[in-house]
């Protein structure tokens, strides 16, 4: 966005306290951790008080200036406590740097409507910080578990060599657990072997169904609508202990194919809502003039209408196969010794022996699962323009 | 070519559109009407049936793609669903195991403070004999000691002392004659002559399936005759039940074994009956005799009475209180899981409250639900800042940061669980964090997870993509230049906010919050995981009856509940948002 307010640069009695306050606020964290809390929020104000003053008052040359601030905290953090130390402070060194000029030049107002009062502005920030804090609530847990799977020691926990980025403190071997433990590859393949069926089953029996129910003229297509997508929305809990009963009772609990079914029956929703989202921007006069150009319904179907709501099926097919693959409660009552998944390997490992190995896996599964999720991206963006191009 | 064009298209050589439509009105006119003048297609038929014809073949068609998958729904889910309410109220257990005692206990009046009478004793004890040997008797004890507890030890102890009572008998006829102890001796007498009594033996095999749900069928090689029925009722009733047992659980012959101690003392029962002496004199069937002679010495059997028997056995079968709950429990149907999940208790006249330290359902049905509310209530408030900055950023940044929102929402339960267990325990991240910056000590390292708290902070940042998506889909609608209307009329921030734009997102928090409620309420991985046992749901209690106390009933109803609860918030939310809108990333 193009500046939306000339900027100015903004007095000292204005960027000293605010740096101050900054400085402040960092030096009594700091100061905390070495027990002196007061000393250290004294010192951080002044600090950066003094700063913003050499830099904006006597000499105010921004980019070495930033250099400057850079090096200087880097080098006091390495000075206070090694590496990882002088990595924060070369981080807080930038962020001062940057912050500095981006309020004594007044670029903060840039962005913003002109009339905004002072109250709004820091209230816009202060909304754009929270949202911030909210998105690194949603993002940190998943990122932590990535580090801590390089963990040379059988804790979950960073050891003391990991935060000094020593290179002994990172290893493979739960790596190489996962990789070669009977327990974990019979369990992934398992997994392997059981999702790709439901899938298949989900997806066929799915695209089938919500081309029917696309159709005008369903009687109760509502209450249709209802039970299929009720799998997603009946706590599994529930339906894991009604499938335990009835699938018991037919003699097919604890077997392949017990699970396999009851893993395509809760991926059906997903097919279901996904396609019929395709299918109500489908133009039904392309199969009319299939049809009127000679094609019978089944090359109708393969020729026409299946390659242009194939992102909806696809992206339906992935959800189908992460809820198999991902599914804990289910095999948890059906499943037996036999048919250990992924999931389920998982879960007792977190419930009864804590190895890191499910680390190791989790971020496997995190990277799958950013795998999944930019090809369910690229087939919407897909679908969006083969829509797009279709006529209406 | 101009002047052509001028005169209009009536006069050019070539037949235009305009001159079909012409021709088929005139065609309509004279040959597609049929004698009432009703229009009518090419074949012949009248447009609306023909009409009618093609929609409902195109509802045939559509049914036809859609039966397949619907079938499979209402048979991989629909089914056990409706298996398991079934079972919440299913109790055929005690009638199938002591079917002869529940028919006698009925007409028994627990309010007169006295013991059933000796009949039911007797019966108790022939139905118990069966299912110890069956060993079945131990499943009953274990089901009804949910009702009242020790009887499971009850049934168990009697089990192994029922042959003694059976000796009682047994001996003093044995040393009568050694006879009693042949098995050919017995198969003889029993199959007697004449007319034999199939329904005998038909009652036998039912109880039997009934006893061990099983469904065999078949011929066992004895029936007895109806005149040996008639004269030795109970005899009769034991030696089939014997002869039954023997053949489809011990694939034995019936002839070639000796029966068990029950058959002695039901002939025993019979002798001592009023009037079979003279019965017995007059009969002259096979082995008339031998049952003559025990007949003429009953003094050498001891009076019969169970009732001390089985109190000598064990002095709670004294106890009125456990034959009340064996009466209440014995019809089929029982409501006894339901007001056992609600923290109530059977009584003969009603129900009443279960003894305090008892009661857990009803505290846990409220925890489940104030947790998910919590949570539910969290979600609104994370969610709603983070779908508003999505909804108003241009569309490139707003793009970026949801990929931030679908990650989590694509990443496996498993993981984001064991992310927490890593982040919140008091060696974990979190707790690292606060003692490194010192704002805990070392040693007073918060306690955040086995509790509710690790429980409602895990299920939040779960749930919170199922909050923001229905939200951002929302807000995505609403146009900023309201709120700009709004400020420009006057409005504070605030004011314009609240009464201009907070209206609008309405539909998307209850969108979000309806999903996010029906899904926490079930919840069951992430409160197993972190919630200890402070923190766990209705859904937890639930696999623990199923797989670690089986008391299935109890757990089927716990199960019923909440999917009533889950069926009325699907119902709202489909009223409310439609279940066609549900959108996935």
């Amino acid at each position: 966005m193009a500046a939306l307010t000339p900027i100015e640069p903004k007095p000292f009695s204005f960027v000293g306290p605010v740096m101050a306050g900054v400085g402040g606020f960092m030096g009594l964290l700091v100061g905390i951790a070495n027990d002196a809390g007061l000393i250290g929020l004294i010192v951080g104000a002044a600090l950066l008080a003094g700063v913003a003053f050499v830099f904006t008052q006597m000499w105010r040359q921004e980019k070495t200036a930033k250099w400057i601030l850079i090096a200087g905290f880097g080098l006091g953090g390495f000075l206070m406590g090694g590496v990882s130390a002088a990595i924060m402070g070369l981080l807080f060194g930038w962020f001062v740097g940057w912050f500095l000029f981006w309020i004594a030049e007044g670029r903060y107002r840039a962005k913003l409507v002109p009339y905004l009062t002072a109250g709004q502005v820091l209230w816009h920030y202060a909304f754009r910080v929270i949202c911030g804090a909210i998105f690194i609530f949603l993002i940190t847990p998943i990122i932590v578990v990535m580090p801590l799977s390089f963990n040379a020691e059988d804790f979950f926990t960073f050891t003391p060599e990991m935060l000094r980025l020593d290179p002994e403190g990172y290893s493979l071997k739960h790596y190489r657990d996962f990789l070669t433990n009977s327990e974990w590859t019979g369990a992934v393949w398992n997994s392997v072997k059981i999702a790709p069926v439901a899938t298949l089953i989900s997806v066929s029996l799915g695209t089938l169904a919500a081309i029917g129910l696309s159709q005008s003229h369903v009687p109760g297509k509502r209450t249709i609508m209802a039970i299929l997508i009720s799998p997603m929305i009946v706590p599994l809990i529930i339906s894991a202990t009604g499938m335990y009963f009835f699938y018991s009772s037919i003699g097919i609990q604890g077997t392949y194919w017990g699970i396999v079914l009851a893993h395509a029956v809760l991926g059906i929703p997903f097919v279901i809502i996904t396609v019929t989202a395709t299918l109500v921007s489908f133009d039904n006069s392309l199969t009319r003039a299939a049809a009127n150009m000679g094609a019978d319904p089944v090359t109708t179907f393969f020729r026409v209408q299946m390659p242009l709501i194939l992102p909806g099926v696809i992206s339906g097919g992935l959800f189908a196969f992460i809820t198999s693959f991902d599914e804990v409660v289910v095999v948890i009552f059906l499943g037996s010794a036999e048919w250990q998944t992924l999931p389920w390997q998982m879960f007792t490992g977190l419930r009864e022996q804590i190895s890191p190995t499910i680390l190791a896996a989790a971020t496997i599964l995190v990277a799958i699962s950013i795998g999944l999720l930019s090809t369910v991206e690229i087939l919407r963006r897909r679908s969006e323009r083969l829509r797009g191009m279709s006529p209406s | 070519m101009s002047d052509l064009k001028s005169t209009g298209p009536q006069t050019m050589d070539a037949p235009t559109p305009e001159d079909a439509l012409h021709e088929a009105k005139a065609l309509n006119a004279e040959d597609h009407r049929d004698a009432s003048g009703r229009l009518v297609t090419a074949d012949g038929r009248s447009l609306k049936s023909s009409l009618n014809r093609a929609l409902r073949l195109q509802k045939a068609r559509a049914m036809m793609l859609i039966a397949p998958l619907l079938i499979f729904v209402l048979v991989t889910f629909i089914a056990p669903i409706a298996s398991m309410l079934f079972r919440s109220v299913e109790n055929e257990i005690v009638a199938n195991t002591l079917p002869l005692t529940t028919d006698r206990l009925e007409s028994w009046d627990a309010t007169q403070g006295e013991l059933p009478p000796e009949a039911v004793f007797q019966d108790l004890f022939f139905d118990l004999f069966l299912a110890a040997e069956a060993k079945e008797h131990t499943k009953l004890g274990t089901r009804l000691n949910y009702e009242s507890t020790g009887v499971s030890s009850l049934f168990r102890q009697s089990g192994r002392r029922l042959d003694d009572i059976g000796e009682a008998y047994q001996d003093p006829l044995e040393d009568l004659n050694e006879a009693w102890k042949e098995g050919a001796v017995w198969f003889e007498l029993m199959s007697g002559q004449g007319q034999t009594s199939d329904g005998v033996v038909t009652n036998q095999i039912d109880r039997f399936n009934k006893l061990t749900s099983s469904n065999l069928r078949g011929d066992i090689g004895f029936a007895p005759s109806e005149e040996i029925a008639a004269l030795l009722p109970k005899t009769t009733r034991a030696y089939t039940a014997w002869a039954v047992f023997t053949v489809f659980e011990d694939e034995d012959v019936v002839a070639a074994e000796d029966p068990w101690e029950a058959v002695y003392a039901a002939l025993a029962l019979d002798l001592q009956s009023p009037g079979a002496a003279d019965r017995i004199a007059a009969y002259d069937g096979p082995q008339a005799e031998l049952l003559q002679e025990a007949a003429a010495n009953l003094e050498i059997l001891p009076e019969a009475d169970f009732t001390a028997a089985f109190l000598d056995i064990d002095e709670d079968w004294g106890d009125i209180n456990r034959w009340e709950t064996f009466q209440v429990y014995s019809p089929k149907y029982t409501d006894g899981y339901f007001l056992n999940s609600v923290d109530l208790q059977k009584t003969p006249d009603g129900f009443e409250a279960r003894p305090e330290n008892e009661r857990i359902y009803i505290t846990l049905f409220q925890r489940t639900i104030f947790m998910s509310l919590v949570i539910t209530g969290s979600c609104i408030l994370l969610g709603y800042p983070v779908a508003w900055i999505l909804a108003n950023l241009p569309t490139r940044t707003a793009n970026l940061l949801m990929i931030l929102v679908l990650l989590p929402f694509w990443t496996s339960l498993l993981v984001r669980t064991s992310a927490w267990k890593v982040m919140l325990q008091q060696q974990g991240v979190i707790n690292d964090v606060l003692v490194w910056l010192g704002l805990v000590g070392d040693g007073s390292r918060l306690v955040m997870i086995n509790n509710q708290f690790g429980t409602i902070v895990a299920m939040t940042h779960i749930l919170l993509p199922f909050m923001i998506l229905p939200m951002y889909s929302v807000m995505q609608t609403i146009q900023p230049s309201y709120l700009r209307a709004a400020k420009s009329l006057g409005a504070t921030n605030w004011t314009a906010f609240w009464r201009v734009y907070f209206p609008q997102s309405v539909p998307g928090i209850g969108a979000g919050s309806i999903l996010v409620f029906i899904l926490s309420i079930g919840y069951y991985i992430t409160p197993e995981i972190v919630g200890g046992t402070k923190g766990v749901f209705i859904s937890n209690r639930i696999a623990y009856h199923i797989s670690s106390s089986l008391n299935w009933g109890l757990a089927a109803a716990l199960g019923t509940i909440l999917f009533v609860v889950v069926l009325v918030l699907y119902w709202a939310y489909d009223k409310i948002v439609g279940i066609d809108n549900v959108k996935l990333g």
